[in-house]
């Protein structure tokens, strides 16, 4: 998206980024959500839903026969088993409901966003065109690709679509919770329209994209109802690794069985089950899809719309991306910085040229002119009744104005002096390279066919932007901007900005062939995208950002939508993408790490009566042997609820280096998971002592 | 403990240290090109060799192709090992005139030689003719070299990109033996017959003792066996008390220079590695992981050894620690070391009965050999098994920086995930389930002389050192039954080949996967913080694995013995 100097449609840039209430859900505050997950819940347990995840289908499996035990207890006694054996069966119970009611709250706060989506997923009439100026009205879902519509003022959109004809401006606070208007018209980068949205000025001619069940609409509600929520490459790696943990722990309990009967160790199946259930990973088993599907939902909450969740993850691993200078870098427009008058001109009379001739200018530059001119010389409005302007056009790339028999006008360096037809004195030709080196743009100001000077119009770096930069540089990513300025400018600006690399005089071919070259080189690529031309490029990237303000080709070239259509958005992409992952390591070291305390729990407490010597094992002093096994059970299923405020909001992402992430981490979840449970266990197990829940017989 | 005990192992990682260089270095030019000052020797011997077998050495192979090939030498090493140790009662140089060896003995020993173990179940210089004991040493050859081939296939996985292919296993085979086993055993031999080991074809000698009581000593090539048996890591020693016999191991010198025969190619292919990768730090990070894990092994194991039984002591009887089972002309310390590092380098020969350690002492041979004999270990596959750690180390502490796990820039997907789980899971289930059985059979139970925990123990270790490729045996147990002979058996082929062919896998995968450029963002795997989540993650994941059987068999016999009861 390359700004011309006067090009009136950057005007709608959107530099609205921050200014809207972001569409956040607080699942556990919410009171509804968190009745439903209750209900959800239970209905998780049927053995063939928990079968897509056998740390906690082991779990089940254990609870159950825990539960024939204790029923077994009941008949045959004696009491202090069966009142053992019930309690244990309760908390193992309480662990898969636990990690249920985590899925099922992420799964919650999906569908409340879901819900408040379908509420907009009305069925309008439409006014389908049969031939030209011919109409029928027609039920939307009647609709079929290729048709087209018109549609005015008032109107919902029927379904996405392509304006073809005209311009509107058109409330998409359905889908982006965005209340001002945007405009969408024919021909440009901004043509796209989604169906659900309203037309709330002028009228529209409207060819249809998509099908009912197919519109972005129902993409959108599909994906966040989770209904074709499919595990991301590193989620399924996770899980067999969870899955491959669950059965190395299975065969250590069952061969188990026949060792202890060999050291002649009485031990229930109770206990046998307890150990089980400590030993495998149940933590990150219970909250893996919670991580996950909360994951999506942030992204959604940011109004980014991720069109599958393997883009979440390549998000993580981007170590390249192209950023736009204009609007992304750089404000949408230039600034006048200064007027350079040729020597025998004063800066005044130059000053005063320029400021006449954009007083009708409404572009951003234009103003800046007028405002720069009025500062400087104190310049006041004139009548401006005999002013006859002259307006920019793509074929003269000037602007003026002509008043009292004087011409004015100012415009891009070869033009203007095509008008003057004279060519640069050799002062003049240096300001202008000087201002172009340093990533300027010079504008040459002539009046009545005489140069009279040079104002200066600068690229203003967006506030912030260097800090995001390096922080991104902190993460290891590569920052290039991507700009059709020459070279010369590129690199000035480049520099400004702080940026690693620039491609300059970037063509959307250019631009593709950029990401080849990195891709082949093995660098994840991300980059955002709006118009048509940006299509192959965004086809090409890992990470292919279309916002959603741009053209249908791009959004369905792109992996993820932003509904912002905020270009410094990737940022915050990438950093949800890389908190999924930490979210997902931290949790899974913290869950391993805590088998070693588990041990010292349970292992003494299962063969003490065969060899009192284990007595010395028992490092924490628990109680006695019932309290032991007890606390350790109980211990492993209440971190799960402790943890799911975690998962659900992700471990935080402070940008850094891998090494001092790592060293920051593994000292929170890696120390944290071999000290929390010793402590952990220790203070249930003062608990059940004091409230005598079990046997305390050593 | 004396200082000179405690001191041995830092001299023996400092000795490796200097070495590893030098031999890496050598080791990188025999494999991945380069000219070695044996070429003109060598280089027709091998030449005439792809001649005579018809092989193409620069045909390149995919990691299927050269696992094929690597399983199909083992299968005829193993079958010409079964029939020649079936039928040496008919065959030549056989002056002691020995038997037909028994089927379940023929069985464990030809899949022990095959598989680098070369657990002896028998008492080689009372069962073995000479030509059998002859072709034993041809199998100490060339097993280690195919612990070699399967490293050279993972370490290409990570050095190579976007290569459908991982090397061609013949001439990997060939020159492991030609330029590293054949020099190098020629060199140990000299240096050991010069230390005082005898190497000669003569018959046995009767002598009679002072006491008047005759004895039998036993002669032959004991200086050449005993140097390929240390240098391969292979343990398959002439005598079978190994290196406790006055011929292996004549004097204190002989025996350190044992040590260090053993560690050789071991730590040569760490630097190797680095090389391969061109990363050397790298491969130092690894090394120093490993020394760390055996310095602490060695100096714990000196200390339950020194500190030794307190109702022994108690009554006065030792003066010097835990002497039960140990040679005394070497004492404590240096027994302790030789141990620690028969478990951790994997050559599996023993300077004690290890049945005779203190009950944490033998904890610490058992953890060596159940955490995959990845301190070192022995040719190739210690590393490579270390690797695997490394893998999935990576893998879980990779994804707390937020980023895809990767190593050495090669993501690690789902595939490698699962073979490294494979590589951790096979071992375990063969250790467990086999002592599980043979622990409610009677074939099993039968065999095992101490009850309680010890026998426990001498169950586990049996088995423990079958998967793990070790060779040692702790004692006490009738190995050479028809169960354990059989069983032990089968746990030396899984420990060989299903638990390193994943990995094998994992290196014709990662070979065809593109290198992602290294950034701030990538997970640092050189520093400091790498080398303790390495040992971590060993320690974690690869020995609470067996920390019930850990508990009622060493823990418990230690604190019964500390409470006053011994089994």
């Amino acid at each position: 998206m390359q700004a011309s100097p006067t090009n009136t449609q950057e005007e709608v840039q959107h530099d609205h980024e921050s200014k809207k209430e972001p569409r956040k859900i607080n699942a556990l505050g919410d009171k509804a959500l968190r009745k439903r997950a209750y209900k959800e819940s239970f209905k998780k347990l049927g053995l063939r839903t928990m079968a897509h995840n056998p740390v906690m289908l082991t779990v089940e499996i254990g609870s159950i026969l825990t539960t024939l035990d204790t029923i077994r207890y009941l008949f045959i006694g004696p009491s202090s088993a069966f009142w053992f054996t019930f309690q244990i069966s309760i908390w193992l119970w309480l662990t898969v409901l636990f990690a249920n009611f985590a899925e099922a709250i992420a799964e919650g706060s999906g569908q409340a966003q879901a819900d408040a989506l379908r509420k907009t997923r009305t069925d309008t009439n439409a006014k389908r065109e049969t031939s030209p100026g011919q109409f029928e009205v027609v039920s939307a879902s009647d609709l079929q690709k290729g048709d087209i519509v018109v549609l005015e003022a008032g109107d919902i959109i029927p379904g996405d679509g392509q304006v073809i004809e005209g311009i509107a401006a058109i409330d998409e606070s359905a889908i982006t919770g965005e209340s001002a208007p945007v405009i969408r018209e024919s021909g440009g980068d901004r043509d796209a329209v989604t169906g659900g949205t309203r037309v709330i000025s002028d009228q529209i001619r409207v060819k249809i994209t998509a099908t009912k069940g197919n519109s972005f609409l129902d993409k959108m509600i599909a994906l966040i109802e989770g209904a074709k929520r499919h595990k991301t490459p590193n989620e399924i790696a996770l899980s067999l690794l969870l899955a491959g943990l669950t059965l190395i722990f299975l065969v250590v309990v069952i061969t188990l069985a026949p060792i202890a009967a060999y050291s002649k160790v009485v031990v229930s199946i109770t206990i046998f089950i307890s150990l089980l259930v400590c030993l495998i990973p149940t933590t990150i088993g219970g909250l893996l899809s919670a991580i996950g599907i909360s994951g999506m939902n942030r992204l959604l909450q940011a109004n980014v719309l991720a069109l599958s969740g393997r883009a979440v993850e390549a998000a993580g691993d981007v170590n390249v991306v192209l950023l736009d200078k204009t609007g992304t870098l750089t404000l949408g427009n230039r600034h006048a910085t200064e007027f350079l008058a040729i020597s025998g001109i004063q800066e005044a009379e130059l000053a005063e040229a320029a400021f006449l001739s954009s007083l009708a200018d409404e572009t951003p530059e234009g103003r800046s002119i007028v405002d720069l001119a009025k500062n400087k010389f104190n310049l006041e409005n004139p009548d401006a009744t005999n002013f006859e302007f002259v307006p920019f056009t793509a074929q003269t790339r000037m602007s003026g104005v002509d008043f009292e028999g004087h011409e004015i006008r100012k415009g891009a360096v070869d033009s203007v002096l095509k008008w003057v037809g004279s060519d640069l004195v050799s002062e003049t030709k240096e300001a202008v390279d000087s201002i172009s080196r340093s990533g300027g743009t010079p504008l040459l100001v002539a009046k009545d066919n005489k140069l009279l000077g040079v104002i200066h119009l600068k690229d203003v770096v967006k506030q912030g932007i260097s800090e995001r930069l390096e922080e991104l540089r902190k993460s290891g990513i590569r920052t290039v901007m991507i700009t059709g300025d020459n070279p010369i400018t590129a690199a000035a600006i480049a520099k400004e900005v702080g940026v690693d690399d620039f491609l300059a005089e970037a063509t959307p071919e250019r631009k593709m062939e950029y990401i080849k070259e990195m891709k082949a080189e093995g660098y994840m690529v991300g980059m955002v995208g709006d118009g048509t031309n940006d299509a192959p490029a965004l086809a090409h990237a890992d990470l292919a950002v279309a916002m959603n303000s741009g053209t249908m080709a791009a959004r369905e070239a792109g992996n993820m939508v932003d509904l912002d259509s905020s270009p410094t958005k990737l940022i915050e992409i990438v950093e949800v993408g890389k908190q999924i992952l930490i979210t997902r390591g931290a949790l899974t070291t913290f869950s391993i790490a805590n088998d070693v305390a588990k041990y010292f729990a349970i292992i003494p407490a299962m063969f003490i009566l065969a060899f009192p010597g284990l007595q010395a094992l028992n490092i924490m002093q628990l109680t006695s042997p019932e309290s032991a096994i007890l606390s350790a059970v109980i211990f492993n299923a209440i971190i799960i609820p402790i943890l799911i405020p975690l998962a659900l909001k992700g471990v935080k992402y402070r940008p850094a280096g891998a090494g001092e992430i790592l060293r920051r981490n593994i000292l929170f979840y890696g120390f944290g998971g071999l000290i929390v449970p010793f402590i952990g266990i220790k203070l249930i197990d003062m608990l059940i002592t004091s409230l005598h829940l079990v046997s305390l017989v050593k | 403990m004396t200082l000179q005990g405690l001191v041995q192992p830092f001299i023996i990682i400092a000795v490796m240290a200097l070495l590893a260089k030098p031999f890496g270095t050598y080791l990188y030019k025999v494999f991945e090109g380069g000219s070695t000052f044996l070429d003109p020797i060598l280089g027709p011997l091998e030449r005439f060799a792809y001649k005579i077998s018809g092989i193409d050495p620069q045909r390149e192979m995919r990691w299927t192709t050269y696992g094929l090939s690597l399983l199909a030498v083992n299968l005829v090493g193993f079958v010409i090992l079964f029939i020649l140790l079936r039928i040496q009662e008919f065959l030549p140089l056989n002056p002691a005139h020995q038997s037909a060896v028994p089927f379940w003995v023929t069985f464990n020993t030809a899949i022990s030689f095959v598989t680098n173990t070369n657990w002896q179940v028998y008492s080689g210089e009372t069962t073995m003719s000479y030509l059998s004991q002859m072709w034993l040493v041809s199998q100490q050859f060339i097993s280690p070299a195919i612990g070699i081939t399967f490293l050279l296939v993972l370490v290409r996985g990570f050095s190579r990109q976007e290569s459908k292919t991982v090397g061609n296993f013949w001439r990997d085979l060939v020159r492991g033996i030609l330029w590293v086993g054949l020099p190098l055993a020629l060199v140990g031999s000299v240096v050991l017959v010069w230390l005082g080991s005898p190497q000669n074809f003569n018959p046995y000698v009767h002598a009679t003792t002072l006491q008047g009581s005759h004895q039998v000593i036993a002669q032959g090539p004991v200086a050449s066996m005993t140097s390929i048996m240390q240098l391969g890591d292979n343990g398959g020693g002439f005598f079978n008390m190994n290196a406790a016999h006055p011929y292996a191991a004549p004097n204190a010198a002989s025996l350190m220079f044992q040590e260090i025969l053993g560690f050789l190619i071991p730590v040569g292919v760490i630097y190797m590695f680095g090389k391969m990768i061109n990363k050397k730090r790298q491969a130092w990070a690894i090394f120093i992981a490993m020394s760390a894990m055996f310095l602490i092994g060695s100096v714990a194991l000196y200390h339950f050894e020194a500190a030794g039984n307190p109702i022994i002591n108690h009554i006065g009887l030792a003066t010097h620690g835990n002497m039960e089972g140990k040679e005394v002309r070497f004492g404590v310390g240096t027994t302790s070391l030789f141990e620690n590092t028969t478990t951790a380098v994997s050559w599996g020969s023993v300077a004690a009965s290890n049945d005779s350690l203190t009950p944490l002492g033998g904890l610490v041979t058992l953890f060596n050999m159940n955490t995959g004999e990845v301190i070192f270990g022995s040719w190739g596959v210690g590393l490579m098994g270390m690797l695997g750690y490394v893998i999935l180390a990576v893998f879980l502490a990779g994804l707390m920086v937020g980023r895809t796990p990767e190593f050495l820039g090669k993501k690690i997907s789902a595939y490698e995930v699962k073979m490294a789980s494979l590589f951790l899971l096979i071992p375990a289930f063969a250790i467990l389930i086999l002592t599980a059985i043979s622990l409610t059979t009677h074939a099993g139970l039968s065999g095992i002389f101490n009850p309680g925990p010890h026998g426990l123990t001498e169950v586990a270790y049996a088995f423990s050192s079958g998967v793990a490729n070790n060779g040692s045996a702790f004692g006490g147990l009738s190995s050479s039954s028809p169960w354990y002979s059989a069983t032990v058996g089968l746990a030396m082929l899984i420990g060989r080949y299903p638990m390193y062919i994943p990995l094998l896998a994992v290196g014709g995968s990662l070979a065809l996967k593109q290198r992602v450029p290294a950034s701030a963002g990538t997970f640092p795997t050189e520093g400091p913080m790498f080398i303790g989540l390495l040992i971590s993650t060993v320690v974690i994941v690869g020995a609470l694995i067996f920390f019930p059987v850990y508990a009622l068999g060493p823990i418990a016999e230690h604190f019964a013995m500390v409470a006053g009861k011994l089994f």
